[in-house]
């Protein structure tokens, strides 16, 4: 390939770039607002209390950041009752944490006065630095690292934190199949799945299970785990522990049923949603474990499902599940503090957080109630896939 | 004033009064609060990128050399940067000075890197040195990966988990430690310590120093090695000499945005610094020219900022964002429409190429 | 043993998908000498046309696939008419960037089309395997994939070798203007390999997902990635080269998960590619152009 490196021919293609590029910007400008959608305005008031949510709207991981700003959008929505309204508004952070921090900058120019979100853990760790620095309340659905939390007194989670994933699947391992060689698969290439590994191990060495196999991939090389199965296959595994998400799980258990081995496999809060995986034989995961706090088949959480078909057309997963419990706990702060729309973005971060402390919430995750920390506290629940529907082990 | 007489000269500086008014008006307008915290908060990235769009101009655009790894360097710069920053937190307590002892050695360990990647890379041309540097740039991105860097009383602990079986447990750190890098999860909890101000300042070293070298005796070794090997070494100019010279000087440079950038965000982790980044680069110089650092610089600021400014367009952004570039591309590149658009715009068109 | 057969069988199955994929960029660029990064996202769309076919319209595989095919070589002849026939002129960088603009544009109407949670792709072929393949895990996907690899290959090669059209592109890869000096059509030349070349996609993005049942608005970016290197490998431009490159970085990919590190395989697969591109600067079968003074 031979390049033209004339500079010269390309001066004056930078001013018609230049003009493009500024058209473009004024397209944009004209069309400001179009994203920000109402919760619900139903209360009459007039001003409604700003909710703000951040996930990947678009790029490999969407699927998840959807789920979660569906969830807080039907939330929203539902606890908009009581003399209490919501607007609310969801901005796309690409999976990356510097569009995060833009996004959540952007949402503040809103005029947001709570965040539910970010949904992956890197960019949690930056959006809940900026919110402690400027004193904006946030509660993350779905980002687990303790590292979202630590050191920041308005930062709140929603889901387990990485290590009580981990710590927990080791205990529940070591309860219920102490007796089975346990292969590891997790993603070396992510936070989240390398913090619940991490974890593992140090409670899987101190209850003495046998792990014969620890193996990684990474997201490029996510497409077929035929070289990790037959590597657990050969040290014996009869059980795969596997901290991942849903999307490598069911290429995980396809390539396995393909091979035809016969193992269990084990996953955490972020394999729920496997059965929601169009077109996805869910035979392959019958028997399948894992550890999370939600089911869309427990009759409890019936009516969130049902609104959250209706709307979006999908069954909900934990994703979503987690950012409408961070709506309602919002909601149950706000009502405990009289925080209202003409509170200040500050005002309201140090009255919710100190709520907080205070309220249980009775969650579609559970019955929820958080420490200083920031962390959440509710029981962990182990289901097993029997009949394509999530069971509770 | 004499010297402004010389055309090159005179447009060197117009290049760095472009910088300084910018500074100027931007940190004004901050100081007066009308600019939205949507923009503010992108003034630091922006100015990491411009630096960036520099750097890789010399490779791409002064060198004629295609690298696809860029952000490789700039990886190795922001970690290593990050680890500078946290470890000397106690030694120097000044940021300022602690942000520029880091980028300092961000910029030499990028530049090693660019070193060592820049002897074997450097044999090959064209597509094969893209392929070279795109590999290079995933193959520093798995090794930051397998990084475990802790730092306490004693000093540094490092830990390369091949094996993908340690933790940072196994540093074994004592009381007081922290962990800095934690393999996937990078680093996180960084202080924040990156201003506008020392990104001006990045940028105007960035300027100064890649267009010195452009204007200097290497940097004409460097074009006219570009323009026609075979002449240039004829005349007895040494190849790899002069191209290694501008890809170290741009590993470097990469080294220090990358620092700038890693101490703007309390986290940090080895997948931002992909492939993805480095083409993201590549578009800045492209659509800037090759070998314009003014349009660089123009290219980078405006192409950070427009996928933010879509965000009203909803779900639509990123869609909106790709059918840009490719006009922008389209327009600027396709004689036709380029003189379509001169048409339309006959007065800026104009004004511009007088002040070139 | 019979573990690293497995292995070696895991690799040439991954292998092949690598291949069948770089035998479209390897057509594409070899005659267009454009870097196509839109590639991946044209095996992207052939893919969930197929999906659709089958799943929502119950077509069976066989039309599915067809109708993949054609939608593919249209997008194809599509894309190169409008984004990178009026930059024919300019130089290859603003033609390989307006390629990534159109990557991008595809992901995104993909995810505003299809959405974003992922489906699973049902493979679309499935015999029983004999044995001894069977017993090492060889499914009928990588047998089928091998074969339509080796076909191809041979087709492409029956096919710039011996008839008129490929003799022409065969031209216009050596020497545009010269070729436009004999007669031939430059831009239906190219835009015959694009159309030639995104069948090939449409071909690859079924395979591929019959072999990696996720399919998502990102599904095709990844191993275009990695295809790219395999054509870089056997020698970009050489069609058995993009066979032997896919087939070796599959089995250069297993064998480092395997034996070295789960974590290092991509940069071990690089590295091995570094290192042949250093003593053979054209790749494994390319030709090595020495600069006449």
């Amino acid at each position: 390939m031979s390049l033209n490196m004339n500079p010269a021919m390309n001066r004056r293609s930078l001013v018609a770039g230049v003009a493009g590029l500024g058209a473009a910007g004024i397209l944009a400008g004209c069309s400001g607002g179009g994203a920000s959608s109402d919760g619900g305005s139903a209360a009459g008031s007039g001003s409604a209390i700003k909710i703000g949510s951040i996930g990947p709207k678009t790029g490999a991981t969407a699927s998840y950041g959807l789920s979660v700003t569906n969830g807080a959008e039907l939330g929203c929505k539902e606890f908009s009752v009581d003399g209490l309204s919501f607007e609310y508004r969801s901005e796309d952070s690409t999976g990356n944490a510097e569009t995060a921090v833009n996004a959540y900058n952007t949402l503040v120019d809103w005029g947001m006065q709570a965040l539910v979100g970010p949904t992956l853990t890197g960019p949690s760790v930056s959006v809940a630095a900026s919110c402690n620095d400027d004193r904006t309340f946030m509660i993350t659905p779905s980002a687990s690292s303790e590292d979202v939390t630590s050191g920041k007194d308005c930062v709140f989670q929603v889901c387990f934190t990485d290590p009580n994933q981990g710590k927990n699947a080791a205990l529940f391992l070591a309860d219920k199949y102490a007796d089975e060689k346990i292969a590891v698969i997790y993603n070396s290439g992510d936070a989240y799945s390398s913090g619940i590994y991490n974890a593992f191990k140090e409670q899987a060495s101190a209850s003495k299970l046998q792990i014969v196999s620890e193996e990684a991939f990474k997201d490029d090389s996510a497409s077929s785990f035929n070289n990790q199965l037959t590597k657990a296959q050969a040290a014996g595994a009869t059980f795969i522990f596997a901290p991942i998400y849903y999307t490598p799980a069911s290429v995980l258990l396809t390539n396995a049923h393909d091979m035809g081995y016969e193992v269990t496999l084990m996953g955490c809060d972020g394999m729920d949603g496997i059965l929601g995986v169009e077109n996805f034989d869910t035979s392959y995961a019958e028997g399948l474990l894992l550890m999370t706090p939600f089911s869309a088949d427990d009759p409890a959480s019936a009516d969130f499902v049902k609104a959250y078909q209706d709307a979006y057309g999908e069954t909900p997963d934990q994703f979503a599940a987690d950012a409408y419990d961070g709506v309602h706990a919002v909601a149950e702060a706000i009502k405990k503090v009289g925080v209202t729309a003409d509170t200040a973005r500050e005002d309201a971060c140090d009255k919710l957080a100190a709520a907080m402390l205070e309220i249980t919430v009775e969650g579609l995750t559970g019955t929820l109630s958080w420490n200083d920390k920031g962390q959440v506290e509710k029981d962990p629940t182990a289901y097993v896939i029997t009949d394509g529907k999530y069971v509770k082990a | 004033m004499k010297f402004l007489n010389d055309k090159v000269t005179r447009r060197d500086f117009l290049t760095y009064g472009l910088v300084v008014a910018a500074f100027i008006v931007v940190s004004l307008l901050a100081s007066q609060g009308v600019i939205p915290r949507s923009l503010s908060g992108q003034l630091v990235p922006v100015t990491c990128y411009v630096v960036m769009a520099i750097s890789l101009n010399l490779v791409v655009g002064v060198a004629g050399d295609l690298s696809l790894g860029h952000a490789g360097f700039m990886s190795v710069g922001a970690f290593s940067g990050v680890v500078c920053a946290m470890s000397l937190s106690a030694a120097i307590p000044d940021d300022g000075i602690r942000l520029a002892v880091s980028m300092v050695v961000g910029a030499l360990f990028a530049a090693v890197a660019g070193f060592l990647i820049g002897i074997p890379v450097l044999r090959l041309r064209g597509d094969y040195l893209a392929i070279v540097t795109l590999a290079f740039g995933e193959i520093i991105k798995e090794v930051v990966n397998c990084l475990i860097v802790g730092t306490d009383a004693i000093g540094l602990h490092v830990i390369f988990n091949v094996a993908g079986d340690k933790t940072v447990d196994d540093l074994h750190l004592l009381e007081g430690g922290v962990a800095i890098i934690k393999g996937a999860q990078g680093a996180s909890g960084t202080e924040k310590i990156a201003t506008f101000a020392a990104g001006f300042v990045l940028v105007m070293i960035a300027l100064a120093v890649v267009l010195n070298l452009v204007r200097s005796r290497a940097g004409r070794a460097i074009m006219a090695v570009r323009d026609n090997r075979i002449a240039a070494e004829s005349v007895g100019l040494s190849i790899t000499k002069y191209r290694l010279i501008a890809f170290v000087v741009s590993a470097a440079l990469a080294g220090a945005a990358g620092a700038l950038y890693g101490a703007n965000f309390s986290q940090l982790s080895p997948a931002k610094f992909d492939f993805n980044t480095s083409i993201l680069v590549l578009v800045f110089v492209v659509l800037g020219g090759l070998g314009n650092m003014r349009g660089s610089i123009i290219a980078a600021v405006l192409l950070t900022i427009l996928p933010e400014a879509l965000r009203g367009f909803s779900d639509y952004r990123m869609l909106v964002y790709a059918i840009v570039l490719i006009l922008v591309m389209l327009f600027t590149n396709n004689p036709q429409l380029k003189l379509t658009l001169g048409k339309l715009l006959p007065k800026r068109e104009g004004a511009v190429a007088h002040g070139e | 043993m019979t573990v690293f057969l497995q292995y070696l069988a895991n690799g040439l199955s991954m292998g092949s998908v690598y291949a069948i994929i770089a035998l479209g960029y390897t057509m594409v660029y070899g005659i267009a000498k454009m870097l196509n990064f839109a590639h991946g996202d044209v095996i992207m769309v052939g893919a969930y046309v197929s999906f659709c076919a089958t799943s929502y319209l119950g077509l069976p595989a066989p039309v599915a696939v067809l109708i993949s095919i054609l939608a593919c070589t249209a997008l194809g002849v599509l894309i190169e008419g409008l984004a990178y026939k009026p930059l024919r002129q300019a130089g290859p960088l603003a033609v390989l960037i307006t390629a990534i603009g159109v990557s991008y544009l595809l992901q995104n109407a993909a995810q505003l089309i299809w959405g974003a949670t992922p489906k699973n792709f049902t493979a679309i072929v499935s015999f029983p395997v004999p044995e001894p393949l069977a017993s090492l895990n060889v499914s009928a996907v990588s047998i089928t994939t091998i074969i339509v690899c080796l076909v191809i290959m041979a087709a492409l090669m029956w096919f710039t070798g011996h008839t008129k059209m490929g003799k022409a592109m065969r031209a216009v890869s050596e020497d545009k203007d010269a070729a436009r000096l004999m007669g031939i059509n430059v831009n239906r030349t190219i835009s015959m390999t694009f159309a030639i070349g995104s069948a090939l996609a449409a071909l690859a993005g079924v395979l591929m997902c019959s072999y990696a049942p996720v399919l998502q608005p990102t599904t095709g970016a990844m191993p275009g990635i990695k295809a790219f290197t395999a054509a870089v490998f056997g020698g970009i431009g050489s069609i058995p080269g993009a066979f032997i490159g896919g087939i070796l970085l599959g089995i250069i990919e297993a064998m480092a998960q395997a034996y070295i590190s789960s974590s290092l395989a991509n940069s071990i697969v690089f590295a091995v590619l570094i290192v042949v591109l250093l003593v053979k600067p054209a790749g494994l079968l390319g030709k090595y152009v020495p600069e006449k003074v």
